[in-house]
């Protein structure tokens, strides 16, 4: 069983929790995902680890409430217990040094940006991330992205805070009046976001590396349900990924294999939400 | 009173009882029944208990078949099991799941002409599931070596690995990468084959016997070879990771939804308990209509879970014909029972796409056998103009794995060859001082008595190697 030792939430939905997973904790690099199934009976899911203390022994997540096993995760508290994590899972990013990086985040993808700041920040990069989110309160990790990156641009929708327009809006607006040209891009987000980027950096042959998030099951190479096709060629993002070049995704293939189990998923998230109503109506 | 050999001649084979196939393709529980006593005992007295016994030879781990197979002639099931668990740790595994037909059975002197070969399998798995109602069987511990072996994997070759060093007094922890043990045995093999009480049974019987099992470690990531050995203070390591990695075929439409490898369908049914879904978790595509490309074991539980899962017609490509089919006989057969189409002679050419992105169908082509190719068996030719479609919702894709490469790329002293296995001497000993390896990782995808076979033979390699009577010299 892995600990839980801290929890919060960090914005309506989206929640930060630390916990004990030694082993991991020592060998995790930026980049890298673990993956997790909270209880017997429970699906395995995968989820990029934001962070690692390897004295502490401890891992952090940051975990958006997105169906059933994302919301059974954030109902838990400090002190209670999950039933298996495994990892560190996947490449760690391959970091370029003395340039200047563009991080960028869609929602919760900025967790998935975040531990690369500070890795790309001590190789000497000039570090520039665009967070995004739907309004104000779905901007997660300003403060800490703060801390590692030399400017951070947040952007909503609404207009609510920051840049007025998405994340590939002002990444198009950089690009054009940059002081200093840009020489790789990050990005993890939702897929449209991702593609986004990917058709906007092509032009200008700017590397583009984004973190994929196909539907996993083991994480370790063996059911290539996770399969991506890159530059024509099949990839387990699992154990050859989950970053690769944007300029050779095939998105439009991604985006319709993580439909695959939509109405199970909803059948899920109905039949949990309704059996946690009835308990909170038994209290 | 003894039979006379005559007398023993004019029994006939004792059919195992099997389960109604249309009842049992609609659940997951086992699909033979097992012998009664009964039975067993009449179909032991089949045995000529030959003096040179050739079965014995058709038998990887050489078990003592006439003793065996007498003793439960005798009634005497205790030493029938004494004889099998000399050999074979995991018999109430090996009795289901052997190739006997190419094996054991296969050189049964009784097999011969219009004969039938004494059931070896079906007395072994009798006997197995006899000793594992008795609570006597646990070895007593050993005196401690004080050396310390890990083993990485928890399929057939780990277990039986690790039951061997044990009760030579060493110490064993075995990691295992998912959250549960038994390897293929566990997300591969389907329950209808080889019920979970079996492998669990054999679990309890190491952990009782103080071997440590830890899950969720991926040995190459979580923790690498050279840790255990530096800093996790083991003595040696046995490297039984499987083979692990999908091969898809190639052809375009493999992104649909609805196309899977067998192995993750397999997993997300046996492993995740999708049929139970949603009672458990994770989703599987449920599929009226779903297609199977193989002609193996893996193709075998494939088609039949898809079957179960609720598909009215479950279809399998093979392009070959019946008789080059790798799969067991007896799974073929329960197929066939349970409605399974068999498609023979005839090869995949691409997936069709609704507009929605999933699976509508699949185009094949038939196929003929030409000329004999490098391995003898006639090579399949596609014929002309022949293709033809067949709907459905799933295509599951059996054709075979290759090696998992997680581990060996952060061990690059381990020599691997041009398929990516991991090369081993005799003793089973790699490249790398005191780290041996054993099972599919070294063979390419095989069998589990084979994979249990090399555990064993490594297991006594390994001691050789700790204790210095005659420790094996690297030779790679
Ligand atoms: C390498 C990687 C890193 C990730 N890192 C993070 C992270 O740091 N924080 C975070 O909040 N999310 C992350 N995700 C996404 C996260 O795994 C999914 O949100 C989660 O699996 C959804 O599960 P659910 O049961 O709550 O939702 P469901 O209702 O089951 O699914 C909602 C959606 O999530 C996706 N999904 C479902 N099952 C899986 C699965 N087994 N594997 C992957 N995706 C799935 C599908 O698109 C689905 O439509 C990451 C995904 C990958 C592949
Ligand atoms: C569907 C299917 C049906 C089959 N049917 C039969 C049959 O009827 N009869 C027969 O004889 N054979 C059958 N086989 C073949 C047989 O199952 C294999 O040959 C056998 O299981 C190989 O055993 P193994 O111990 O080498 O590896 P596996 O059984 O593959 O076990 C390897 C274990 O190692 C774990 N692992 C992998 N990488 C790591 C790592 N880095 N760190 C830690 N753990 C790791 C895996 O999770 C797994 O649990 C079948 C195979 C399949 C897939
Ligand atoms: S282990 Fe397999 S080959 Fe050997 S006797 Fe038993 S069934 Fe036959
Ligand atoms: S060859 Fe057949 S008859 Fe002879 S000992 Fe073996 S099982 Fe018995
Ligand atoms: S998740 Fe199974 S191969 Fe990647």
């Amino acid at each position: 069983m892995f600990t839980i030792i801290r929890a919060e939430w960090l914005s309506p939905g989206v929640k930060r929790m630390r916990l004990r997973a030694p082993l991991v904790a020592r060998h995790r690099q930026p980049g890298q995902f673990v993956i997790l199934r909270v209880q017997e009976t429970g699906e395995r899911i995968p989820l990029t680890v934001a962070d690692s203390d390897a004295d502490a022994g401890t891992i952090d997540l940051i975990v958006k409430v997105v169906g059933k096993t994302t919301a059974m995760l954030c109902a838990k508290a400090r002190g209670e217990a999950i039933a298996d994590v495994a990892g560190p899972l996947g490449r760690p990013t391959e970091l370029s040094s003395d340039g200047h990086a563009v991080l960028i985040g869609g929602g919760v993808g900025t967790a998935v940006i975040y531990p690369l700041a500070h890795a790309l920040r001590s190789l000497r990069n000039r570090v520039t991330a665009i967070i995004g989110g739907r309004t104000r309160e779905f901007i997660v990790l300003e403060e800490e992205l703060g801390a590692a990156a030399d400017e951070v641009l947040p952007c909503t929708d609404d207009g609510s805070y920051g840049f007025q327009g998405t994340v590939a809006d002002r990444l198009s607006n950089l690009i054009a009046c940059a002081e200093e040209p840009i020489d790789t891009v990050y990005a993890a987000g939702p897929v449209p976001m991702m593609r986004a980027i990917a058709d906007l950096t092509r032009p200008y042959a700017i590397r583009t590396i984004v973190s994929l998030n196909p539907i996993m099951v083991d994480g370790t190479g063996m059911c290539g349900g996770c399969r991506v096709n890159v530059g024509g060629e099949t990839k387990y993002a699992c154990v050859d990924g989950p970053e690769f070049d944007a300029h050779e995704v095939d998105f439009a293939a991604l985006a319709n294999r993580l439909t695959a189990y939509r109405v199970q998923e909803q059948l899920a998230r109905e039949r949990y939400d309704s059996k946690c109503a009835l308990e909170v109506s038994r209290h | 009173m003894a039979l006379t050999p005559k007398e023993r001649m004019q029994i006939t084979r004792q059919p195992m009882r099997e389960r109604d196939g249309a009842a049992r393709s609609q659940d997951f529980s086992e699909v033979n029944e097992g012998f009664t006593a009964e039975v067993a005992r009449l179909e032991a007295e089949r045995c000529l208990r030959c003096k040179d016994a050739k079965c014995i030879a058709g038998c990887p781990v050489g078990i003592d078949i006439p003793a065996f197979v007498a003793h439960v002639a005798d009634g005497d099931l205790h030493a029938a099991a004494d004889v099998l668990l000399r050999d074979n740790a995991l018999p109430g595994i090996t009795g289901r799941v052997c190739p006997q037909e190419e094996q054991c059975e296969q050189r049964c002197i009784r097999g011969k002409g219009a004969g039938c070969s004494v059931a070896v399998g079906h007395l072994e798995r009798f006997v197995a599931d006899w000793a594992r109602t008795q609570s006597d069987a646990v070895a007593p511990p050993r005196e401690p070596t004080g050396f310390r072996v890990a083993v990485v994997g928890s399929g057939p070759a780990g277990l039986t690995a690790a039951g061997e060093l044990a009760r030579r007094g060493h110490g064993v922890t075995v990691y295992e990468a998912l959250h549960a043990v038994g390897g293929v045995l566990r997300y591969g093999i389907p329950n209808f084959r080889l019920p979970n009480e079996i492998i669990e049974a054999e679990v309890e019987r190491l952990t009782a016997a103080g071997v440590e099992i830890v899950t969720n470690v991926v040995v190459g990531t979580t923790l690498t070879v050279d840790e255990l050995m530096q800093e996790e203070g083991f003595d040696a390591v046995f490297i039984a990771n499987g083979a692990g990695l999908p091969v898809f075929m190639g052809i375009p439409g493999e992104d649909l939804i609805g196309v899977y490898s067998a192995n993750e369908f397999l997993t997300r049914v046996n492993l995740m308990e999708a049929y139970r879904f949603p009672d458990a978790d994770t989703p599987v595509v449920a599929a009226k209509r779903a297609v199977v490309i193989g002609g193996g074991n893996t193709a075998m539980d494939s088609v039949r879970t898809a079957r179960r899962l609720g598909a009215t017609e479950a279809t399998l490509v093979y392009r070959r014909s019946r008789a080059e089919m790798p799969a067991r006989k007896e799974e073929v057969h329960h197929a066939e029972q349970e409605g399974i189409n068999f498609r023979l002679l005839c090869s995949p050419v691409q997936i069709l796409a609704n507009e929605a992105g999933w699976v509508r169908g699949i185009e094949c082509v038939e196929m003929e056998l030409g000329e004999p190719d490098a391995s003898g068996r006639r090579r399949p030719m596609p014929v002309k103009g022949s293709e033809f479609v067949i709907e459905c919702e799933v295509v599951i894709e059996a054709i075979g794995t290759r090696a998992n490469p997680l581990l060996t790329q952060t061990t690059p002293d381990i020599v691997l060859n041009e398929r990516g296995n991991i090369i081993v001497d005799e003793d089973g000993m790699t490249s790398k001082r005191g780290v041996f390896a054993g099972g599919d990782i070294t063979r390419g995808a095989a069998t589990v008595i084979l994979a249990m076979g090399d555990g064993k033979k490594a297991a006594a390699a390994i001691d050789r190697y700790l204790t210095g009577v005659d420790a094996p010299a690297a030779t790679i």
